[in-house]
């Protein structure tokens, strides 16, 4: 059923990325927090990876590093054979967990935000604002107010203002964590056609070992705080996949297989200090 | 640490406002803007005369009346507005707009209806503490979950028990801060009340202290007022917090 | 929709029969002609009063003064509001001020400036502007904390820059609480010169419905006050219909 293999080639590399957390005296952080790392990673061009982890874990640490918004505290990040670190470089794309739509624009103007501001032709930002905007099923709302549309439809706008800019790299930090089951498997369809479309890379951060399982080619299951990978999984999906996978036997496989790495790690995350005694029960 | 910091730069901003003062007196003469500490001094020695302490108690009657009808009839309405849905429907929006208005310029009608004693300037004052009172009694009692009142027929409450022990604390702390932002506008209806054609209580004193140029005299009840204005107002935000459990 | 066309209906009516029964009780000699005049004899006085273009300068001095004292409010206050937003031990400082400015009655200070200025304009803008800039200062602060924190993130995934930040995302994103500090800059600075006029002044309309108090002159005094409670509901009746506009398209639903 898979094409031939394509050529490996390195999209983005973490070398030893360790993030930790100074200490602030009378912030209420007394003592230094170490949240990540150190990771190795290399990304493929073209892969859908996915990053599960319990709550805490340092999930959202590692994309942020990824994409520039933090600097490393040692390690290195490198996009396209460049150095990241410090600002957001070209080509790479942010879709946040928190409803980051802006409540002041309409849905035609939220999407047009960045190609406005990069001094595109006025004709060829119609285009693709209309080609993004059709592609995430908001033909109906280019004119309304986000403040109109369901939680699961405002982050459609952000995907689809993210999806204009052409970035090359998609990083989603828990996109669909505030959506109910249903609207997620759904909204995990438009990833996956957005992924095939665009052909870029996508990194997906998720504490949903279902949503990983369905979506990714390859998933790193990620260790309690500090955040490590402690296993990377790959599902060997074909390319042309979509939510039905659910029912097939690798699926319960796969996600049996990354519960099995994380449980002890989640019950890490809660608090809990006798994890192989309750293990062991 | 950082409380005893922030309580030291508070410090130095009052500190800050004094040299102000001072700077201001320095600019305009001893007659318009007297000096900090011949105010202070004056303070100190005029604070215990009968002619101070007979306009205090003035205002403090006043007060204290115009704290009675705005509480009693802005609870009263408040509640009545809150509980019967219609009738907040239709009521809450005229007391927003009427809340909205300049009181002062009915200050004559309140005169001619109550003359110029001290029933008109406990009218004046009632009639700006009753209106946020009512306001924001009608909000908490609206605001509060309609669950509660499930949960207290599921507990076999009476009517009565039911208000008393669960729609009562439920509303309380938001009723309160009506109560604290009725006192702060009831006291300013009271002294805008004195400031006008009056001849007794704080408000008249600053008037009059115009009139004859006495600046010492001026500061020194400007002052007393916003002592007394602070100090009740920080003692109301302690209890509203208690009763926030903040 | 229809539940709302019924209720503003009740509402008009109970509005309409509070005007009527005091027409009523003025007509009928239930109220006193020395106290109250009859709601169609106020209108008709003001009709005269407007006709007639004596009222014309007070009007146009204290709308301009009003005007005056709520633009330099906002202006300022926005201004003192950013400046103090950078700056957040100026800002621990002043919280309890702002706390308990509004709790103290401010307005006492207005004999203090006429001791210093004079009887001129002065006396009154200032106290105007002390009045209604703290609360546009402590709206702009509000508003500036209010910004989602993921906004900056986005501005750096656009790579935009701080003053692209804040004309395109901080801006918009306080906007509301700026428009609150706005109608509330508006109210106070109307309520702040009404007072002063009406308490001390040279002129102005305050000052004319003081002076008709005390000539007994009923049918000017009424008008006046009618005309100035016209005014204020017409300026509440736009700001309001701005912020519908507003709350309409921006609030509904966001967590």
């Amino acid at each position: 059923m898979n094409a031939a293999p394509v050529p490996r080639e390195v999209h983005a590399e973490l070398k030893g990325v360790t993030r930790i957390y100074p200490a602030v005296p009378g912030a209420g952080a007394k003592l230094p927090v170490h949240a990540l790392g150190p990771i190795d990673l290399d990304l493929v061009r073209g892969e859908f990876f996915a990053v599960v982890g319990p709550s805490g874990c340092g999930k959202s640490t590692f994309l942020e590093v990824l994409a520039g918004l933090q600097k490393p505290t040692a390690g290195s990040v490198s996009f396209e054979g460049k150095p990241v670190g410090g600002h957001v470089p070209e080509g790479i794309g942010v879709v946040f967990q928190e409803d980051a739509s802006f409540p002041w624009l309409t849905v035609w103007h939220n999407v047009a935000f960045g190609l406005r501001r990069n001094g595109v032709a006025a004709a060829e930002v119609r285009r693709r604002v209309e080609d993004a905007i059709a592609f995430m099923g908001l033909k109906d709302f280019a004119g309304a107010y986000p403040s109109q549309l369901s939680g699961g439809m405002r982050q459609r706008v952000c995907i689809a203002r993210t999806l204009v800019l052409q970035p090359r790299l998609i990083l989603l930090d828990e996109p669909f964590g505030a959506l109910d089951a249903q609207t997620r498997l759904l909204m995990g369809d438009e990833v996956l056609r957005l992924w095939r479309r665009t052909g870029a890379t996508v990194l997906l951060i998720t504490h949903a070992l279902d949503e990983a399982a369905m979506l990714a080619d390859r998933i790193g299951a990620m260790s309690a705080r500090p955040g490590r990978f402690i296993e990377i999984i790959a599902t060997g999906w074909p390319r042309d996949r979509d939510s039905t996978i659910v029912g097939e036997a690798a699926f319960g496989e796969i996600t049996g297989r990354l519960w099995e790495r994380l449980r002890s790690e989640s019950l890490k995350a809660l608090g809990h200090s006798g994890v192989s005694a309750m293990a062991a029960e | 640490m950082t409380a005893t910091r922030r309580a030291a730069d508070t410090l130095i901003l009052l500190v800050g406002l004094v040299v102000l003062w001072e700077i201001l007196h320095r600019i305009a003469g001893e007659t318009a803007m007297p000096a900090p500490l011949s105010t202070f001094a004056y303070l100190v020695h005029n604070l215990a005369t009968p002619r101070f302490i007979a306009n205090l108690t003035t205002t403090g009657l006043e007060l204290g009346y115009a704290l009675l009808l705005a509480y009693g009839i802005g609870l009263a309405v408040g509640v009545w507005l809150g509980a019967h849905r219609l009738s907040g429907a239709v009521g809450e929006p005229i007391l927003v707009s009427l809340y909205s208005l300049p009181k002062i310029t009915l200050y004559p009608v309140v005169l001619l209806i109550f003359g110029l004693g001290i029933s008109g300037k406990v009218a004046f004052g009632a009639l700006h503490g009753v209106l946020p009172v009512a306001l924001l009694t009608t909000g908490a009692i609206r605001a509060i979950p309609p669950v509660y009142l499930r949960a207290a027929r599921t507990l076999q409450l009476s009517p009565w028990q039911t208000i008393t022990t669960v729609l009562l604390p439920a509303a309380l702390p938001e009723v309160f801060t009506g109560l604290r932002i009725g006192f702060t506008v009831t006291l300013l209806g009271v002294l805008l009340g004195e400031m006008f054609a009056s001849k007794e209580g704080l408000g008249a004193m600053i008037i009059n202290a115009l009139q004859l140029a006495q600046g010492e005299e001026m500061m020194t009840v400007a002052i007393v007022l916003f002592a007394f204005a602070a100090l009740a107002n920080g003692l109301l935000l302690f209890v509203e917090h208690r009763l926030r459990r903040i | 929709m229809a539940i709302m066309t019924r209720i503003g209906l009740i509402r008009l009516v109970v509005i309409a029969a509070l005007i009527g029964a005091l027409e009523l009780a003025c007509r009928t000699g239930l109220i006193d002609h020395r106290i109250i005049i009859a709601p169609s004899e106020m209108a008709s006085a003001l009709w005269t009063l407007l006709a007639s273009g004596s009222l014309d300068a007070d009007i146009a001095r204290t709308l301009g003064l009003i005007g005056l004292v709520t633009a330099l409010s906002i202006v300022l206050g926005f201004a003192a509001g950013i400046a103090i937003h950078a700056l957040p031990r100026l800002r621990e400082a002043l919280d309890p001020f702002f706390a308990t400015y509004y709790a103290v009655p401010v307005f006492i200070f207005y004999p203090v400036l006429i001791a210093i200025f004079g009887l001129s304009l002065m006396p009154i803008v200032l106290i105007g502007v002390a009045t209604a800039i703290v609360a546009m200062i402590i709206a702009t602060l509000n508003g500036l904390d209010r910004v989602p924190r993921v906004l900056d993130k986005v501005a750096r995934v656009h790579r935009l820059g701080r003053i692209a930040t804040a004309l395109q995302l901080q801006l918009p994103a306080a906007a509301p609480y700026l428009f609150t500090g706005i109608k509330l800059a508006v109210s106070y600075g109307f309520i702040a010169v009404i007072a002063a006029e009406f308490i001390l002044s040279p002129a102005g309309l305050g000052r004319d419905i003081a002076d008709a108090y005390a000539d007994f002159n009923n049918r000017r005094m009424y008008a006046l006050i009618l005309f100035l409670l016209i005014v204020a509901t017409l300026i509440n009746a736009v700001l309001h219909g701005l912020d519908m506009r507003f709350a309409a398209r921006r609030s509904g639903g966001r967590a």
